[in-house]
């Protein structure tokens, strides 16, 4: 007989699937049911944030941010409001840098709960997600204690924080984080050492350190690989250097790796938090420049100039003086930078955003190849993509 | 000199660059703390490799790259690259200017980040990149024309989508605004840009006339 030669098929995955994390179309190219190539069809979420960044403000961009990686707005802001901070040659108080660190880390234990319980969906546990959910919203009620929004909260800003925290919410904090330990404990019973979770994810889209360099990777996905890399120890910014915290590294670099990283930064993080609230120190929450933080809402009731301040902050904003900065964190993704140029007028004159799941994505080909098509699932619930940053 | 607030470690090492790169380098220039090298478009891969391999250096990791829109200049694109080294800690940026013509090459063969980011830079600028193994669009719609993020692009794009009852799909038609596009300018004559008050034109002229 002779040899016939099969084409391969092409397959399309979403852009509407549930295991997408979001508006992914994925064009796999397949040998039986092993993927040959991966092509992954990205901009279906696209909203032209830079472009609209450069038509407004700088107190206006700000929530903008939010709607990025929408998992953990807080970690956006944070980037932005360091970068902006930076061209002004501000200081923020104290207490405004502890809050910041304090709501930074809670976004982190925020997004890491939801990339593992969504990703041991993907491979087929449940029960984590619902598990996982109820300490979600426990969360997003902590963030609309502070600035009155579950989810986009526009709550760094430029300065410092927009509000002081309310009266009793460290204290509700702190208990939380008490007793949120034997929900992770409990979680990890389910997955840790579960045969399923175990044969899905081990070995399954292996990197090492030097392809993840190679291929901008960073974070959680860096860190399973061996590289100890970690932006909040070696560029501290805020009071990340008054932290005690220890940076997880995985062995293996494959998905089981990434979510193990994740598990354990979770109790780091919580360890931060507990730090935070014990040592928060009074004072302001914001830079007391009223050239650039408007006046509290009382003061405007008496003071003229208070109430000039706050017409000019929401009507021009302030100028940034000409300058540029890539300024980045260690958002729970991975490196969240802001490339900012500013030419001395009110608006940013070019804000490019760099996400770190732009380049976790950028590598779906090099990690599916020779995979099943099942293990393509399994790869992106590990890597942790969220479409508002990857599209922008 | 803003140079003063680098660390000392990253200005050991820009010098040390400079010398090594000095015909591939245009300027070293210092944004506050952080340095950007101007690298001759033609030799830009030559000055990233040395960054990447240099033992000194090692910026294995490309951060970023992107584009950026200067229509004033005669060469109105730049190509910035971000670059990381974990090993040293450090952070370094590359620019290179180019028009809209002329293409930049590729740095995809050296940073395998490289590929979707200059895909983007296209898609977004129309920088175009020499063997590139595959530049399509990546962000913007099929079928779209333009680069966005042009500054002569205007904000509200030129075509809007619809969903059309009675050909039973989505059409394409030009954007209409019901209400006009509003700019504010804060720009004003006291501070900020240089604006040119009527009038001021004749003192200028009469101080050249004077000087001749």
């Amino acid at each position: 007989m002779a040899e016939v030669q099969i084409k391969p098929l092409t397959l399309n995955f979403g852009p509407q699937h549930p295991a997408a994390h979001g508006v992914l179309r994925l064009v796999l190219e397949m040998d039986g049911e092993i993927v040959e190539r991966a092509d992954p069809h990205i901009g279906l979420l696209h909203r032209g944030t830079e472009k609209l960044i450069e038509y407004k403000t700088y107190l206006q961009a700000v929530p903008y941010f939010d709607r990025l990686d929408y998992v953990a707005p807080m970690s956006q802001e944070h980037a932005y409001a360091l970068a902006v901070e930076k061209l002004l040659g501000i200081e923020v108080p104290k207490r405004g840098q502890y809050i910041r660190v304090l709501y930074a880390e809670l976004s982190r234990i925020l997004n890491h709960i939801l990339n593992i319980t969504t990703f041991a969906l993907d491979v087929g546990a449940m029960t984590p997600l619902l598990w996982g959910f109820e300490e979600r919203e426990h969360l997003m009620e902590f963030y609309e204690r502070a600035c009155g929004a579950r989810l986009h909260a526009a709550y760094f800003r430029p300065g410092g924080v927009h509000q002081d925290l309310p009266a009793g919410l460290l204290d509700d904090i702190s208990h939380w984080a008490e007793q949120f330990p034997a929900v992770v404990d409990d979680m990890e019973s389910l997955l840790t050492n579960n045969r399923i979770f175990k044969q899905r994810t081990v070995d399954i889209g292996v990197v090492t350190a030097e392809e993840a360099h190679n291929l901008g990777f960073t974070g959680p996905c860096i860190r399973a690989s061996g590289q100890a890399w970690d932006l909040r120890k070696s560029q501290p910014y805020d009071v990340y250097d008054e932290m005690d915290f220890d940076i997880p590294v995985g062995k293996t670099g494959d998905c089981y790796a990434r979510y193990l990283v994740r598990v354990e930064e979770i109790r780091q993080s919580l360890r931060i938090v507990k730090q935070c609230i014990e040592n928060m120190p009074d004072g302001p929450v914001k830079t007391t420049d009223r050239k650039i933080a408007p006046p509290p809402r009382g003061e405007m009731k008496k003071s003229m100039e208070a109430l000039i301040h706050h017409f000019k902050l929401y009507t021009e904003g302030y100028h940034v003086p000409a300058g540029e900065t890539y300024t980045a964190v260690e958002a729970p993704k991975g490196e969240f930078g802001v490339y900012l140029v500013a030419d001395g007028t009110n608006k940013p004159y070019r804000c490019k955003i760099r996400a770190p799941g732009f380049a976790f994505l950028s590598a779906m080909d090099f990690l599916s190849k020779g995979h099943m098509l099942a293990d393509t699932v399994a790869i992106i619930g590990s890597l942790d993509i969220v479409f508002g940053e990857i599209d922008r | 000199m803003p140079r003063a607030e680098a660390s000392q470690a990253l200005k050991d090492l820009v010098d040390y660059i400079s010398a090594q790169m000095d015909e591939a380098l245009i300027s070293v220039e210092w944004a506050g703390d952080e340095a950007v090298l101007r690298a001759r478009p033609q030799s830009v891969l030559k000055v990233l490799r040395f960054l990447r391999d240099d033992s000194q250096c090692l910026f294995k990791n490309m951060v970023d790259l992107c584009g950026a829109d200067y229509p004033e200049r005669e060469q109105r694109l730049e190509v910035v690259y971000n670059l990381l080294s974990v090993s040293h800690n450090l952070r370094m940026r590359v620019k290179v200017t180019t028009d809209e013509e002329t293409p930049v090459p590729s740095a995809s063969a050296l940073f395998a980040s490289a590929e979707w980011n200059e895909r983007e830079a296209w898609d977004m600028f129309g920088i175009f990149f020499s063997d590139h193994p595959d530049l399509r669009r990546i962000l913007t719609d099929y079928g779209f024309e333009g680069h966005p993020m042009r500054k002569d692009f205007p904000l509200t794009g030129h075509v809007e989508v619809r969903y059309d009852d009675e050909l039973k799909r989505v059409v394409y038609e030009p954007v209409k605004l019901t209400q006009d596009f509003r700019t504010f300018d804060f720009l004003s004559p006291w501070e900020g840009a240089q604006a040119v008050l009527p009038g001021d034109d004749k003192a200028t002229e009469g101080e050249d006339a004077g000087a001749d």
